[in-house]
């Protein structure tokens, strides 16, 4: 072959007028081969995304477009939009993150898909264009597509949507499928089975891929070549294999590094890479990273180094001047990331004392609204359904599962310290249902939260001191005490004390869930709280976030309720895990015990969704594919409520599945740890795909 | 589906008798029937005043509530609002006169509808060109515009082109020209020439409005991501957004009718006036003028069902464009 | 307007954010002023009002008295605005009338966004049963138009000084915004800011004051300023029917009323009054929209 399908040369984005230019994507140049699966890689900001939508030509107008990006031997930057279209959906597609959004909500499924095929071919039937719409439904996997074709998009899941994006990309068998991000927004379980179907609509089409993410892991098992941009350029770019196993670039180690891995060891503290990237809008003379890198020395601030081939290896290449150093081992690369030492644990006392959070059997139910006009009661959603816990004094509890299994509802109903619909609740042993409206006011210095997205929960409008002291107005403390403790706090979460009069929009990701935590903790609390408090994080500062939750946990004697999806992140934080499936806790118990032997086999599926950051162990490692989607919560379900996805069930001879469908399994004790399921005691299944 | 409509109706029926028992109860408190009466030469008698208040209903001897009472049960046993002070059934009297007022209404606001959602979708669309500066600062001045000048100022260019091209073009003052006689389509023309004015008065101001909202909520779904989708597939942009970005950005405006239309009617009702049309607008005018406890209400009763009708409407529209909202 | 472009925020979130200016407010303002008719609305307003009330000072005649020379003059020597069948100077009686019905504008208008704010933030944020009361009071509030309402209670407020008919304006001028304001504090109740700040034991209404009513401000402010022009249309339609300002005031409208039967025979008595209030509320009208623009990234800004 002489001309790759797709080459991207020297590609420069910029947005903006003269004021203020963002330069997005600064000379990208790489190849897509016919056929082959190329991975980008990069965090918010790299211009990952808008190199790619550069290709299809559908940035905005403002943008201004140089370099060049030859199609099949076609310029594609000189074509205008009526020719673009052309090409557009026929030749190559795109899939887009949000599969809600992406979809026109107005028409059904089936006209969208009819639509893209009755644009490249006027001459199509109308009957032949349906019946080829549901054929595509049935190859993304979508059940009933007869039925389904005529669904609106609201009446799909987001699985489901993603599903359907997929068919309407490979509707007229195009030879390039962008995918940007398209598993973001999704759970990992529901993740895996649309990795697995852009696998499959890659083999029936034969199409090349470009799939853009920032989760290294996906990339890991899927792509044949990964390219990792920064800040508007790409910085390394190697077959799979290498650059996973031999990275030469200091940013590509420290991103690997800084990954909750789920096949490294639990204890292991994480590598931070601390910082953040540059503005798009005034970079640095010299090398983007080296603010950030800790093998930086002058010649790195100079000129900012090209995109080289590295020695010895066969199509990597690689934006860094000490790059040879690195791959010829004489610049290790732990060394450039070293492993942070361990912060000395307060002894608690762990066997005496009582739990300082329990729960016993609460429900929550929410009457189910229809329609956004017209709201009537169409049921009842069971969004808590008989959970128990408890968490010691200074230990974690991870709160694990899908969304829609009830985790959130669970912290939140936790957090109103009223009495509970069902069920108790009781804070340091005391039952929230008896407080007086005083003493709840008084209990809530004992249990602070911290939430998931850190701009969406501090108020724009108010300085880093008064968000942070907000806590202590509650208490009309004095406004000296206030700036002290603030400044202590920010301290304590390592910031400077004198951001505390700057803004939330003036900090990072990163840096405002310290803050955030950082109000958490300024009433000294002893329970902490934290829904998914690095999940809206990049990879690369997570790492930080962690631990620094460690390390206070360890010189604060916090306990910790640990909510989250990403497993990861659970196993390397918790003491304790519960597994949350429909409202209810499946399995419950030490964390070791629980990851290296998961006995329920919806833990077993969501150990093996999460993708491991490596090529080989992603290649050889059996999986667990979960069935279809969380059933909707309005369903009225007997017997086990997993069953309809259970990997477990499919296997079973008839008269076990007969239990399986009669008789809801109980929680009990097997292998030290409580189950819900009724063939948790047997040696596991051979449930591998 | 057709259940949720049901409830909608009968919420709006709530609000209508409410709003209607409210607005008899202020008409009967603001309006002094008696003052028509006093000051006369030469005076008339208390007895004769107080049979002809009580054969309207409207005597303030006797106390409110059974005044309320009465009009209710009248109106619900035999249809009737009651006679007005000039001795005339208010039923019959909003009847003669609802034509008039529905026919600018209707008109306004259909032609207002059509014209000023082309006209935001084509500014939304070419966004800080030429047509859509041009489109915006017009219907800015014509929102800073009160209605009545809007007529008027009409009035001033229509008889100067009347003048200049010395002919009648344009006939505004009435619905029709008095005495005038002919067959039917003589008629016909007549009535359509002398709506002409009116009609662009009450027009304008709609498509103003309109244009506004539609321009504003086409903005809003430009950028949405399943126009890009629509791209992908192989759509121009201006193909993606007539065929996706018009068909959602339509979804609000069903809406924002039934929140309009209570300026739409108000704009109707002074443009009635303003060319001397003998419509609701006069009526409730001249009912607050003359003290006509009857003839107000009459009118705040047609007022409401109007708002009725046109909230019932928006909801069927918005069923019909938004298929998440049906069930 | 935003330098970055809308579309591409959500994968440049962090450069977005980090280039917004320091101080939010100040960044408002300043986003307002970049276009141009923010300039031109404001000028315009301060300019007219000025002129109405240091204008009279400086004008040759007054409102009141006639000049015998000159009966029903048209513009041009000493009568810029021409003279009434009585000899009065129209000119000063145009800025009589505007003083009264910028007055009425300047406080009606923003008088109606304060209910607007206080009543949409209580509903929104409490909910249940107050919310739904507040509701449907809008609701009924809506059944019959504003002016129909204020034509039904005018027999009370004729009686009242002006006074009266500016608070009215405002009783029935809140409930669009308010339903707005309403919809905004229930989103904002649910954003994470507000959750933690319930979890931390802040009491409801110290909610509504420190996170509620300043993250819909910008809100207010747009509704206020639009609110000043509506505010002065609405009294002038009210007034050239007959049910606003009394004599012996005077505002626009009952100028206006005062010389529409002469419109089509002396056009400039009822067209450079017109002018006049057209141009007043135009003002407003433009300053509002460039306050929207600036406040809601994704109103203006050049997206496709």
């Amino acid at each position: 072959m002489t001309e790759p399908l797709l080459r991207v040369d020297d590609l420069h984005v910029t947005f903006g007028g003269q004021s203020q230019q963002v330069h997005a994507v600064r000379g990208v140049s790489y190849e897509v081969n016919r056929g082959e699966f190329l991975g980008i890689v990069g965090e918010s900001g790299s211009g990952k995304s808008v190199s790619s939508t550069a290709v299809m030509g559908l940035l905005p107008s403002s943008a201004k477009v140089t370099g060049s990006i030859r199609y099949d031997g076609r310029e594609l930057l000189d074509l205008d939009d009526k020719q673009l279209s052309r090409i557009r959906g026929s030749e190559i597609a795109m899939i887009f993150q949000d599969p809600l959004s992406a979809l026109t909500p107005v028409y059904t499924i089936g006209q969208q898909i009819i639509e893209g095929l009755k644009l490249h071919d006027r001459s199509i039937s109308n009957q032949a264009a349906r019946a080829r719409a549901v054929e595509l439904l049935g190859v993304v996997g979508i059940p009933n597509p007869q039925r389904r074709v005529d669904s609106f998009p609201h009446e799909f899941s987001g699985g489901m949507r993603q599903r359907a994006m997929i068919a309407i990309a490979i509707a007229n068998d195009p030879k390039l499928i962008i995918a940007d991000e398209p598993t973001t927004a999704l759970d990992v379980t529901i993740q895996a089975q649309i990795l697995e179907v852009l696998q499959k609509a890659k083999e029936i089409t034969g199409a090349a891929v470009v799939l853009i993410t920032h989760d290294l892991g996906v990339v890991a098992g899927n792509a044949d070549r990964v390219a990792v941009m920064y800040a508007g350029r790409i910085v390394e770019q190697a077959p799979v294999d290498q650059l996973f196993a031999a990275p030469a670039m200091p940013y590509t180690i420290g991103l690997l590094r800084s990954m909750p891995n789920m096949a490294a060891p639990r204890e292991e503290r994480l590598v931070p890479l601390e910082g953040r990237p540059p503005l798009l809008t005034q970079l640095p003379k010299g090398c983007p990273f080296a603010d950030r890198c800790p093998a930086a020395f002058a010649a790195c601030r100079g000129e900012e180094p090209a995109l080289l081939p590295v020695a010895g290896d066969d199509g990597h290449v690689a934006a860094c001047i000490r790059a040879e150093e690195i791959a010829a081992g004489r610049l290790r690369r732990p060394d450039i990331f070293p492993r942070p030492e361990e912060v000395e644990a307060v002894p608690v006392a762990r066997v005496d004392s009582a739990p300082v959070v329990e729960l016993r059997d609460v429900k929550r139910t929410f009457p189910v609204m229809k329609g956004t006009v017209f709201r009537r009661r169409i049921g009842t959603v069971k969004a808590v359904d008989g959970v128990s816990f408890s968490i010691g004094r200074g230990t974690t509890l991870g709160l694990v599962g899908e969304s829609g299994s009830g985790k959130t509802t669970t912290i939140l109903e936790l957090m109103e310290l009223a009495k509970a619909q069902h069920g108790s609740i009781s804070i340091n042993g005391v039952d929230t249902a008896t407080l007086s409206q005083a003493d709840r006011r008084k209990l809530r210095s004992e249990i602070q939260i911290v939430f998931q997205d850190p701009m969406a929960s501090l108020d724009p409008r108010m300085s880093i001191q008064d968000i942070i002291a907000e806590p202590l107005t509650v208490t009309g403390a004095p406004k000296d005490e206030q700036v002290r403790k603030v400044a202590r706090m920010l301290e304590l979460v390592g910031l400077e004390p004198s951001f505390a009069n700057r803004y939330p929009h003036q900090f990072s990701g990163g840096q405002r869930q310290r803050i955030g935590i950082a109000r958490a903790l300024i009433v000294e609390p002893k329970i902490l709280v934290l829904d998914e408090p690095v999940s809206a994080l990049d990879v690369s500062v997570q790492a930080g976030v962690l631990n620094l939750l460690e390390d206070l946990k360890a010189r604060l004697g916090l306990s910790y309720l640990f909510v989250a999806h990403d497993l990861a992140v659970v196993r390397h934080i918790a003491d304790d895990v519960a597994v949350m499936y429909l409202g209810r806790i499946v399995e419950y118990g030490p964390a070791d015990l629980i990851f290296s032997d998961p006995r329920h086999p919806y833990t077993q599926a969501l150990f093996s969704a999460v993708p491991v950051p490596d090529p080989q162990v992603e290649r050889t490692r059996s999986r667990v594919l979960l069935q279809g989607d969380l059933p909707s919560p309005l369903d009225e379900i007997t017997g086990c409520p997993f069953r309809s996805r259970c990997p477990l069930y499919k296997l079973l001879p008839e008269d076990r599945q007969r239990r399986c469908a009669e008789e809801d399994p109980a929680a009990r004790t097997v292998h030290d740890r409580e189950v819900r399921c009724h063939w948790a005691e047997e040696e596991r299944f051979d449930v591998a795909v | 589906m057709a259940g949720f409509l049901l409830k909608r109706l009968l919420n709006y029926l709530a609000l209508t008798s409410v709003a209607t028992v409210l607005g008899y109860l202020l008409v009967s408190s603001t309006l002094d029937p008696i003052a028509r009466f006093l000051g006369r030469n030469p005076p008339i008698p208390q007895a004769s005043i107080d049979t002809t208040l009580s054969r309207l209903g409207v005597n303030p001897d006797t106390p409110l509530l059974a005044r309320l009472g009465n009009w209710i049960v009248n109106l619900v046993t035999t249809g009737s609002l009651g006679t007005s002070t000039r001795g005339t059934e208010v039923t019959a009297d909003i009847f003669a006169r609802s034509g008039t007022s529905l026919r600018l209404l209707i008109i306004g606001t259909i032609l207002g509808a059509i014209i000023g959602i082309a006209i935001g979708v084509w500014g939304a669309v070419r966004q800080y060109k030429a047509p859509d500066q041009i489109t915006t600062y017009a219907s800015f001045v014509v929102l800073a515009t009160p209605v009545f000048v809007l007529a008027v100022l009409l009035m001033i260019t229509a008889t100067a082109i009347n003048r200049t091209t010395d002919s009648q073009i344009f006939n505004f003052t009435g619905e029709y020209t008095p005495g005038l006689s002919g067959g039917f389509f003589t008629l016909l023309g007549d009535r359509i020439v002398h709506l002409l004015l009116p009609t662009i008065s009450l027009t304008v101001f709609a498509v103003a409005s309109y244009s506004r909202y539609q321009r504003s909520a086409m903005l809003d779904v430009m950028s949405a991501d399943y126009i890009r989708t629509a791209r992908s597939k192989g759509r121009t942009r201006g193909s993606a957004m007539i065929r996706h970005g018009v068909r959602v950005a339509l979804i609000p405006m069903s809406t924002f009718f039934a929140y309009s239309f209570g300026l739409v009617l108000t704009g109707a009702s002074v443009t009635e006036l303003a060319f001397s049309w003998h419509g609701m607008g006069e009526y409730l005018i001249t009912s607050i003028r003359n003290n006509d406890i009857n003839a107000a209400a009459g009118t705040i009763l047609f007022t409401s069902i109007l708002v009725l009708i046109s909230g019932t409407l928006a909801d069927f529209l918005y069923a019909a464009l938004d298929p998440r909202v049906r069930v | 307007m935003s330098s970055i472009d809308p579309t591409t925020t959500t994968i440049e979130t962090e450069a977005d954010s980090a280039s917004a200016p320091p101080d939010v407010r100040h960044g408002v303002l300043r986003r307002t002023f970049r276009a141009k008719r923010a300039w031109i609305g404001a000028i315009a307003l301060a300019l007219i009002t000025l002129w109405a009330f240091v204008g009279p000072l400086l004008a040759p005649y007054n409102a009141t008295d006639s000049d015998v020379l000159a009966f029903g003059a048209a513009p041009g020597g000493g009568h810029w605005f021409g003279t009434n069948d009585i000899g009065q100077d129209v000119y000063a009686q145009t800025l009589v009338g505007l003083q009264k019905s910028i007055i009425i504008g300047l406080i009606a208008g923003p008088l109606a966004t304060l209910i607007a704010g206080f009543v949409g933030a209580i509903a929104g944020y409490f909910g249940g049963v107050a919310d739904r009361v507040i509701v449907w009071v809008i609701d009924l509030l809506l059944v019959i138009p504003s002016f129909f309402i204020l034509v039904l209670v005018s027999p009370i407020f004729k009686q009242l000084s002006w006074v009266a008919l500016v608070v009215l304006i405002s009783v029935f001028s809140w409930m669009i915004m308010a339903r707005v304001v309403r919809g905004q504090t229930m989103s904002l109740r649910e954003r994470d800011f507000v959750k933690a700040a319930r979890y931390m034991g802040v009491k409801p209404l110290t909610i509504i004051r420190r996170h509620i009513i300043p993250n819909v401000a910008s809100l207010l402010i747009i509704d206020a300023t639009l609110g000043v022009g509506a505010a002065i249309i609405f009294e002038s339609t009210l007034s050239y029917f007959g049910f606003g300002i009394q004599v012996p005031d005077v505002s626009l409208g009952s100028l206006l009323a005062s010389y529409s039967n002469a419109a089509v025979t002396r056009p400039w008595l009822f067209a450079l009054p017109a002018a006049t209030l057209i141009a007043t509320v135009l003002a407003t009208s433009l300053l509002g929209d460039a306050f929207r623009d600036a406040i809601d990234p994704t109103s203006g800004a050049n997206r496709d």
